[in-house]
């Protein structure tokens, strides 16, 4: 008898993933497909990013994909000057939070951004980055 | 339910490197507490370990520790909500007396932090958030306040200086506090100065001297029921709110990033339970992890008005003699934040402001004081209020 083999492909998000496996495991078919997409709720409509398989709200599992379009606002960021164990070839880079109304978005700023240029509240778009190491994540651009 | 009280505290000098184990540096605070409240490790019904996990190698730490101290067979456990728990555990040993259930508490704090490197505590402190979908951005947790104080200093005009002199008044205290781990003496001009340490960036807008250090040390309450306490001692402390919250660990959950939501909903826990508001409140200790969450403390607290928190210590009037002293122990800035020991020290300090025992840092006859302490950045908020009666 084949065991059946374990789906690690969230191992693939971010710099360093520390998931194994999680029942969201879409998103990075998704992220190579060059799409960022939050669950929705089929039951009760409510809208998740980070993605969930499950509705605390109605109890539902019962989700669908949608793509996360158009520009969000840029609630805050910062620049980090040191990084943790595994994220030191990557320093400088900005940690932000984009909040698209329905939902919001943590992520990375694009790297080539000048801080000079960053403002609170600027409207900002969330695209798919490869990044050096071969790993996905996503970050946010000028809209 | 019955009074609850605390009768004795104690704390261990907080250090870069303590050179011994974690149940021999459990033993230094557990020894100052009970001796503090002339009792023996026999008068303790039951004991509570407040740590976070994975600074030392040891499981179950609760076990090794209230063993070393001479605990068994009396129950033990542990309690976990990151830089809170002290503060989560005396919540529990407080539901614990007055229920009933036992008459003598022991609470625990330790963290053992330099068992590991400044690189690799960062890691694991960037764990204590979302690690599915934060951590592989490459968090940390100056980076999750500084997000914090960006957005204060958009939406308040709080400035640079601003958060320079909450750390300038931690330092006034710091250099007195012979348990604290930093103890030079701080002023605007370093933070001015791009040679100087100080100004170094970590997270923007956060500098070093923004931040507080990591640091080996231990706390321990003990907990007692009102009849416990009336026979035992003179000075009681009575536990008078015990508040707490917690809110989304990714940020993506959160509704604001100018204020921590779950220090706020803990507060006006506390304050109700008291039967007080913030105007009643003698003297605090607040997490001051970095120097924007001490800002972030006032405007949660209902000490200032939302965005009014730069005003007060503009004023100094969270000085020892202005109208409510904040962290005149040095706070966590000065002290260090042994994690789990934090809230545990941060009571301490309270209870000897009530009982006139605080020495050079004591504040005019204070008869209400209050404690806030934050496990994470945010994800669990815990107040809790003391007072003489």
């Amino acid at each position: 008898m084949s065991e059946k083999k374990e789906d690690v492909r969230f191992e693939k998000f971010g710099t360093v993933s520390f998931t194994r496996t999680t029942r969201v495991n879409n998103f990075i078919d998704h992220l190579e497909n060059d799409k960022v997409m939050y669950t929705h709720c089929k039951t009760c409509g409510a809208k998740f990013f980070p993605p969930r398989a499950d509705c605390a709200g109605c109890l539902s599992s019962d989700m669908e994909w949608c793509e996360v379009s158009g520009t969000g606002k840029l609630v805050s960021y910062s620049q980090l000057q040191y990084a943790p164990v595994g994220f030191e070839a990557d320093v400088p880079y900005s940690i932000a939070l984009l909040d698209y109304g329905e939902y919001q978005v943590f992520g990375r700023l694009t790297g080539d951004l000048d801080l000079a240029d960053v403002k609170i509240g600027m409207p900002m778009t969330t695209v798919v980055n490869e990044l050096s190491n071969g790993q996905l994540n996503f970050i946010f651009k000028k809209a | 339910m019955g009074k609850v009280a605390i009768i004795g505290v104690g704390q261990s000098k907080f250090v870069r490197n303590y050179p011994g184990s974690i149940r021999e540096l459990a033993f230094e605070g557990f020894k100052e507490a009970i001796t503090d409240a002339g009792i023996t490790a026999k008068d303790i019904d039951a004991s509570i370990l407040c740590s976070a996990p994975e600074y030392d190698k040891q499981r179950s730490p609760a076990a090794v520790v209230a063993e070393y101290l001479g605990l068994n067979p009396q129950p033990t456990f542990y309690v976990e909500s990151l830089c809170s728990s002290s503060s989560m555990g005396l919540k529990m040993a407080y539901a614990m007396v007055a229920s009933g259930v036992h008459d003598a508490v022991a609470v625990i704090g330790l963290q053992k932090m330099s068992e590991i490197s400044s690189a690799e505590s960062q890691e694991r402190m960037g764990r204590g958030a979302d690690i599915q979908w934060e951590s592989p951005f490459g968090t940390m947790m100056p980076a999750y306040y500084a997000m914090h104080a960006q957005a204060h200093m958009d939406k308040y005009g709080t400035t640079l200086e601003d958060l320079a002199a909450i750390r300038v008044k931690a330092s006034t205290y710091g250099q007195i506090n012979d348990r604290a781990v930093f103890r030079k003496a701080i002023t605007q001009d370093m933070f001015a100065d791009p040679k100087n340490r100080m100004s170094d960036p970590v997270s923007s807008p956060l500098r070093v001297g923004d931040c507080c250090a990591n640091a080996d040390g231990t706390s321990c309450l003990i907990v007692v029921s009102e009849e416990r306490a009336k026979s035992l001692c003179k000075k009681p402390v009575w536990i008078l709110g015990v508040g707490a919250a917690s809110a989304s660990v990714n940020l993506a959950g959160r509704d604001r990033l100018h204020g921590l939501k779950a220090a706020e909903q803990a507060a006006q826990q506390a304050y109700a339970m008291a039967g007080v508001g913030p105007k009643d409140i003698d003297v605090a200790e607040v997490h001051d992890c970095f120097t924007i969450a001490e800002i972030l403390a006032y405007e949660a607290l209902g000490f200032a008005e939302p965005g009014g928190a730069k005003e007060l210590i503009r004023g100094k009037e969270t000085y020892k003699e202005g109208s409510i002293p904040v962290n005149v122990d040095g706070g966590l800035l000065s002290k260090g934040h042994p994690i789990g020991a934090t809230g545990g020290s941060q009571v301490r300090s309270i209870v000897l402001q009530l009982r006139g025992e605080a020495g050079d840092i004591q504040v005019k006859d204070p008869q209400i004081g209050l404690v806030h302490n934050i496990g994470g950045v945010g994800i669990y908020g815990n107040v809790t209020i003391l007072g003489n009666e």
